[in-house]
């Protein structure tokens, strides 16, 4: 039986500082500048003292180490959660990412001093533009909203350059929330696009709603139901015809990797997320990575500088003539993408492909083994196979014995697994959106399927104990109307004391 | 093909689920059109699966082609380099931190929830400021976050920004707010490097969503009466916005003692280092309001208690304001975050503790001042580019013989001078900004200056 583990761990800056009378480890060279005055006039010196406590070496290992037994990550447990695409981050892709070299390089040295690592960085978009099927990609996004930003940006500078500014976006009705962000980021009127009861996106209402208004199309393919948009090719032709853009949004590639190619499909601008796909690890919420990538007649458009290789040396290209700018200062989250070098390469083209293939088969060998017992539903074409990630129902289950989608979701946290998605796309009622990628074995998704049938078994047996799950964690269910009520919100300890004064 | 990261990958285990599924491969895939399917390798990678060993030479061999400097840069502008103790590298590196998702089932992950509440409280101390959310991706874009924030609160479109403000951060901040009709107008800033008043005044009207100030300065300058701006933008109704470099926080006043409404700051030389620009960190905040806070971008968490009341907890919180919930009328898009740098600086600072920041920023201070005395001794071909009383970490330096032909010759000897102004920064021809951190040592800044004697 897992149980979590539990330390009742101070608060740091609730430590009483008359026990934490510590003064900190040595700063480097401070001695060689004690005879430098010091110029900290009395009216622009800092008056009060923060409440940041000076511990010992061994309080702080113990404070986070302790804090890290109460977390939970890929390499404890199984984090089936869909359209996260929560891989196995592999452990050498650290030591090129993480190492005192790259710490020291700074984002403006001259270009020659880097040569190397610009080769690495430009062998990846190269790598990186093959997968997707387009012409030239930029790291610079830090993630795949920023990405989704971007890319957005590019297509509204798109039609402006053409003299007919376009102030529509069209989303399907089971996009990810960030597309409808990112697009009202970039200053769009979002459009949804219905989904039609086999899954897909509804080809004749979109026909319906596109027109000169129409910028362009953000769709991610398979779709967020893990099924593949078998009219991708009517849809591009039907976006195109109105001299609309295709964006395809990259969270969902782990699914068709190798197999079949965005740019194939009509799709004009790419975003990637190498925190997904190409297992650089999530951090627990980031760093990751967002990659942009365009078909050619595009290229002008992205954010600079962009990578360009010139008389045998790669530079920074930062001129930009219908550049939409910058989304971030530099060159973007250059560990992900030392982490997506290591992992292609380690992989092979072969391997690349064979991620798709077995992240395929784990899906739909999932299904069937969960659906061979009669509680959870699988909505929208059972029949049809699922690509990434599939999407059940817990809708009969709640009907018959109040037990919840998130009900479930907190029993699955005291097996020791973490929840799916949950309540996603909304076009599912009591969603569990699941994806187990490439990286668990066989015999984890049996665990898990017997898990859920269990679980379900439970909220039919005694849903009480459903409900009152989880108990192995190291806190049971939280008090969120507390949270987030304006009376008792404590969003730091500062706030708590109310030091700021209140309005 | 079998592959160690891909348990299910033995052809033999494939063929068994495929056996169970019923179906072949080719029929899981049927529904994407033919003329689709990729019948060749992608060209990518090796041609082939590389061991470890071999991924580490072609590593090597490329990262080989780099040059190391002699010793440590002086670039700065807004990043310098900074040693990462060993003690922050180890615990950032636990798995259980770094390999997992975002917390949005608190109960499994309370360690991760507290680091960042603890992140965000000691963000608010440094900062005297109430709410610090759980991280942006880097200054630039927390800059950014920033403005939209202010003109969503204030329904205005302009932004006040000091003409020296960061070429990078200015950038994106009008990539980001552009497309949703805001505008960057931008004051002068006088030869001390100090805001030109008069010209604010004349510029901010009933339009103006913030006044935006950058202390220390772009340029590394204290300004020395920051509280003028939030008079003037009191008088306008406009927010006012402080961007820190945090270290400088331990010794200096810091933005919420004088008015700061909105602070924001990069994160990296919170023992996050430099890695060629990214990973960083972006730190975001507002004054305790809820308009302001209803209105913050990004994750925040929050502490509360078990359903029962008896136990302490932490979870995200707000969740409505967020792209997920919210779709189209979120305030932001942000999604993946930059959690783990926000966890690794709240380690960095609690094995400093408030002790060690302070030592830190005092030896950063003094060092600046050393610098400054090596300029102020070659006064016949070099001189601060601004007239400022006090500077923190950066000073930017003007020669009288061309910077470009400096700067090259310093670094074919292994030495990297401070970043060049010229392309970026408008009425800089000839300037260097050198940044002095805790990974300079006396004989290092010598060196610099001796070495610039040299070539010039």
């Amino acid at each position: 039986m897992w149980r979590q583990a539990k330390w009742d761990v101070e608060i740091l800056t609730e430590i009483d500082n008359s026990t934490a009378r510590g003064s900190g480890p040595e700063v480097p060279f401070t001695h060689q500048f004690k005879d430098i005055e010091l110029e900290v006039p009395e009216e622009l010196a800092r008056k009060t003292e923060p409440n940041i406590p000076s511990l010992s070496e061994l309080e702080v290992v113990r404070h986070f180490i302790r804090l890290s037994q109460m977390s939970f990550g890929v390499d404890a447990g199984m984090i089936p959660l869909g359209s996260c695409t929560m891989k196995y981050n592999p452990k050498i892709l650290d030591a090129l990412a993480l190492n005192s070299e790259i710490e020291f390089l700074h984002p403006l040295q001259d270009e020659d001093t880097v040569q190397g690592l610009l080769e690495i960085l430009y062998t990846t978009e190269r790598w990186l533009a093959e997968i997707v099927g387009l012409d030239k990609c930029v790291f610079q996004p830090p993630a795949g909203s920023a990405g989704e930003f971007a890319g957005a940006l590019i297509i509204r500078k798109y039609h402006l350059d053409r003299g007919e500014p376009r102030d529509e976006m069209l989303i399907p009705d089971s996009a990810h929330g960030s597309n409808f962000a990112s697009a009202a980021m970039a200053g769009f009127k979002v459009v949804k696009i219905p989904t039609r009861g086999d899954g897909c996106v509804d080809l004749d209402a979109l026909k319906a709603i596109a027109s000169n208004r129409t910028a362009g199309i953000m769709l991610t393919n398979p779709n967020t139901l893990g099924i593949f948009e078998k009219d991708i090719l009517e849809i591009a032709e039907a976006i195109h015809d109105i001299g609309g853009l295709l964006y395809y949004d990259g969270a969902n590639l782990n699914g068709i990797m190798g197999i079949a190619r965005p740019g194939d499909m009509g799709f004009d601008i790419v975003h990637l997320n190498l925190h997904k796909t190409f297992a650089t690890p999530h951090g627990g919420g980031g760093p990751g990575g967002g990659v942009l990538c365009v078909r050619r007649d595009l290229i002008d458009y992205l954010p600079r500088p962009i990578l360009v290789r010139e008389g045998g040396k790669l530079r920074w290209d930062y001129s930009c003539g219908k550049c939409i700018g910058m989304v971030r200062a530099y060159h973007g989250n250059i560990t992900s993408a030392l982490r997506t070098f290591g992992y292609i390469a380690m992989l092979g083209p072969k391997g690349l492909r064979e991620v798709a293939e077995t992240t395929i088969i784990n899906t739909n060998y999932f299904i069937k083994r969960v659906l061979e017992k009669p509680y959870y539903e699988l909505p929208y074409s059972p029949e049809k196979p699922r690509k990434h990630e599939v999407v059940l129902s817990a809708k009969k289950i709640l009907n018959d014995t109040g037990v919840s989608a998130e009900d479930i979701s907190k029993r699955l946290l005291d097996h020791g697994v973490h929840a799916p998605t949950m309540y996603f796309p909304p076009i599912v009622d009591e969603a569990l959106m699941i994806e187990f990628t490439e990286s668990e074995p066989k015999r984890e998704i049996d665990r898990f399927v017997e898990i859920l049938h269990r679980i379900a078994e439970e909220a039919y047996r005694d849903p009480s104990k459903v409900k009152g799950s989880p108990t192995a964690t190291s806190v049971g269910r939280l008090d969120l109307v507390k949270a987030n009520h304006p009376k008792t919100l404590a969003p730091s300890t500062r706030y708590v004391r109310g030091e700021g004064g209140s309005r | 093909m079998y592959h160690v990261w891909i348990p299910n990958s033995s052809e033999e285990l494939k063929k068994d689920m495929l056996r169970y599924i019923g179906r072949s491969f080719d029929e899981l895939i049927e529904d994407i059109p033919r003329e689709l399917i990729l019948r060749r390798d992608l060209e990518v990678g090796f041609g082939r699966p590389l061991s470890e060993y071999e991924l580490i030479r072609i590593y090597r061999s490329y990262m080989d082609k780099n040059r190391k400097p002699k010793i440590p840069p002086f670039m700065g502008g807004g990043l310098c380099p900074t040693y990462i103790p060993q003690v922050v590298r180890y615990l950032a590196s636990r798995g259980e931190f770094y390999t997992a998702y975002t917390p949005y089932q608190p109960e499994i992950n309370q360690g991760i929830l507290q680091a960042l509440f603890e992140y965000q409280s000691m963000m608010a101390e440094l900062y005297s400021i109430d709410v610090v959310n759980a991280s942006m991706y880097d200054g630039s874009t927390a800059v950014a976050e920033a403005f939209r924030l202010a003109m969503r609160v204030t329904r205005r479109k302009a932004i006040l920004a000091p003409e020296i403000m960061n070429p990078f951060y200015r950038r994106v901040a009008e990539t980001w707010i552009e497309p949703v009709g805001g505008k960057i107008i931008y004051y002068r800033v006088d030869r001390g490097g100090q805001p030109d008043l008069e010209d604010l005044e004349d510029k901010a009207d009933r339009e103006t969503a913030a006044i935006y100030l950058e202390n220390p300065t772009y340029l590394g300058n204290i300004v020395e009466k920051p509280e003028e701006l939030k008079n003037i933008a009191g008088k306008t109704g406009s927010l006012y916005i402080v961007f820190s470099e945090p270290t400088s926080l331990a010794i200096f006043k810091p933005p919420g003692e004088y008015g700061a409404d909105i602070i924001v700051g990069e994160g990296a030389s919170l023992g996050l280092g430099l890695n060629y620009g990214g990973t960083t960190l972006g730190i975001l905040g507002v004054r305790r309001d809820q308009s302001l806070i209803r209105q913050l971008p990004g994750k925040l968490v929050g502490m509360t208690t078990d359903l029962k009341g008896s136990e302490r907890g932490f979870t995200l919180i707000l969740q409505t304001r967020e792209q997920h919930i919210r779709r189209e009328r979120a305030t932001s898009n942000i999604t993946t975050n930059a959690a783990l740098m926000a966890v690794q600086a709240a380690i960095y600072i609690s094995y400093l503790g408030m002790s060690g920041l302070r030592r830190l920023a005092e030896t950063i201070a003094r060092k600046t001042r050393y610098a400054i005395d090596h300029i102020y001794r070659r006064r016949e071909y070099m001189n601060l580019a601004i007239g400022a009383r006090y500077f923190y970490r950066e000073v930017p330096i003007r020669f009288r013989g061309d910077y470009g032909t400096i700067y090259r010759r310093l670094v074919d000897q292994g030495i990297y001078p401070g970043i060049r102004l010229d392309p970026l920064l408008k009425g800089f021809s000839n300037c260097g900004l050198f940044c002095f951190s805790d990974v300079h040592s006396r004989d290092d800044i010598d060196l610099l200056f001796e070495s610039i004697d040299k070539v010039i």
